[in-house]
């Protein structure tokens, strides 16, 4: 089987199930190298991979340079702080910049949805490009992250996500993590339950292929994994939505109360950055069901995957163009 | 799995008229036999032995001559599998291709004789491939080179310690081996590129690609 024949990464739906399916396997063979003496593949020896980080970010931003490093790639990091862009450059002249320098990706995350597909269609730069998160939009990496953490929990580590009940619970409405997860997991086979307080739930919402709720204890029941979103103040998430964050977290966090109401087997997710007390309590974060950390471990190796498969074939277009 | 198992061992497969198979199920048995008795004079025993397959068709041969230097020396020898993708020189030919499983004994390979096992030598590439893979993992005190089907033209200073089988071939014809492990039944053939009888047939989703069983050099 060879590659998913795309070039760019802007959207969960842009994976089929067969090519979810090879990220994922790929991304299981490169997890193991994290355990080698040596974590170094050659394979993307001399290509260049920008990091374009017009918005704040930890781990996703050191996830896609550990992944591009492991795999030999030589890697520029440019945040917005610190760079032209706070003096008025555009993105398209920041992009212009990057295809001089000889980008052969780029990883962009920018505060603004449909900012990848720009970059992406409007020909500034030849490289491939891959979504880190834009707006309010998607966060295909993180969705397949989640995917792949789900998958070696729930389904042994292999094959798709056919009939695990993911319910993903909180600030949906500005969540990019929930609407690439939705797209993914659906397409993965998984049933997926969006729950939110109804000021939180997007009116596009009924159009996903998801269930979509008010009520947090009956769906946990119910739950082989529960996904818990960050409430995201620096979006306006705390002004209006909710009357307060502690009601909030009443209605809609999770605590080792509502942990116990889930079944054995199920566990528990946080893309993070973590509101500790909010959507979810110290108690939950730091138990044995909680696989936060992990999924930080996995983001390296599906982040790997995506590179070499973007990356490490041939150029599709090579063939046009001599 | 894509081909029935020919009548007559020696005849040739219905509807594949140019293709001949060279080495049957017994003469594989017997080449494997006689490269796990090679293995053991030349390492003077199964002290330190550890055998890598690199997939696909080389992971279940390796395993078999393990199985048979066991019977032999009475212990168990580890055996396992080393994916060599990521360190292909023709990764920029193709689109991207799918990784194997890399399956390190507990054992590990420091200061071990390693001995790594492939269906067919070709170019040579892919041991060279699979000797910077080795590199990565560790310092083994020997690495040595077994294989089913040596059938020349290499492109690089390399060549087989252990040989079930040299095929003189030209380069536009076909080595083809199949194990029972992967495609049901153990044969070497050989076969023309030109005509279509020699595709791997339907029902093998790698032929033509990665996993066909053609050339495992290549």
């Amino acid at each position: 089987m060879t590659a998913p024949a795309i070039r760019h990464l802007l959207s969960a739906a842009d994976l089929d199930h067969a090519q979810a399916l090879t990220v994922l396997d790929t991304a299981a063979e490169l997890l193991a190298v994290a355990d080698r003496p040596i974590k170094k593949l050659p394979t993307l020896r001399g290509r260049t991979v920008v990091n374009l980080f017009f918005e704040d970010s930890t781990r996703t931003r050191i996830s896609f340079e550990a992944a591009a490093k492991r795999l030999s790639a030589d890697v520029i990091t440019f945040s917005a702080r610190g760079s032209s862009v706070s003096k008025g450059e555009s993105l398209k002249d920041t992009a212009l910049t990057l295809q001089a320098m000889g980008a052969d990706m780029v990883v962009i995350r920018h505060g603004s949805s449909g900012a990848p597909h720009r970059l992406a269609a409007s020909g500034w730069v030849d490289g491939s490009v891959v979504n880190a998160g834009d707006g309010t939009h998607e966060h295909p990496t993180q969705a397949l992250l989640d995917a792949f953490t789900l998958r070696r929990h729930l389904a042994g580590g292999s094959g798709d996500l056919d009939g695990a009940r993911i319910t993903i619970v909180g600030d949906v409405l500005h969540s990019r993590v929930a609407r690439s997860n939705a797209l993914l997991l659906s397409t993965l086979g998984a049933d997926v339950t969006l729950v939110a307080p109804p000021t939180l739930l997007p009116v596009g919402a009924a159009s996903w292929p998801v269930t979509c709720s008010y009520d947090l204890d009956a769906a946990l029941a119910k739950s082989d994994a529960v996904m818990m979103l960050r409430v995201q103040r620096e979006r306006g998430a705390a002004g209006g939505y909710f009357p307060s964050a502690r009601e909030y977290s009443r209605r809609y966090g999770i605590d080792a109360r509502r942990m116990a109401m889930l079944p054995d087997h199920a566990i528990v997710l946080h893309p993070g950055p973590m509101n500790r007390g909010v959507e979810i309590s110290a108690e939950v974060a730091d138990s044995d069901r909680s696989v936060i950390v992990e999924q930080v471990t996995n983001g390296v190796a599906v982040r790997m995957a995506v590179l070499y498969l973007l990356l490490g074939g041939s150029d599709q277009l090579a063939a046009v163009s001599p | 799995m894509a081909h029935a198992q020919p009548t007559n061992p020696h005849g040739q497969p219905a509807g594949h008229t140019d293709e001949r198979i060279v080495l049957d199920e017994l003469d594989v048995g017997r080449a494997l036999t006689r490269i796990a008795h090679e293995i053991l004079e030349r390492n003077r025993g199964s002290h330190d032995l550890v055998l890598l397959g690199i997939p696909r068709r080389g992971v279940p041969l390796a395993h078999r001559i393990a199985a048979r230097i066991a019977d032999v020396e009475g212990s168990e020898i580890p055996a396992g599998s080393l994916d060599v993708t990521m360190y292909r020189d023709d990764l920029r030919l193709r689109p991207a291709r799918t990784l194997e499983h890399t399956d390190l004994p507990a054992v590990g390979i420091e200061d071990k004789t390693v001995v790594l096992v492939d269906d067919v030598l070709f170019s040579g590439r892919t041991v060279r491939s699979a000797m910077d893979a080795l590199h990565d993992l560790g310092r083994p005190r020997a690495v040595r080179l077994a294989v089913l089907v040596d059938r020349g033209h290499r492109e690089l200073p390399l060549r087989a310690d252990f040989v079930g089988k040299n095929l003189p071939t030209s380069l536009v014809e076909r080595v083809r081996v199949q194990v029972a492990e992967v495609d049901g039944h153990d044969a070497v053939s050989i076969g023309s590129v030109s005509t279509g009888a020699v595709s791997t047939g339907p029902g093998s989703p790698g032929a033509g690609s990665l996993g066909s069983s053609w050339d495992g050099d290549r």
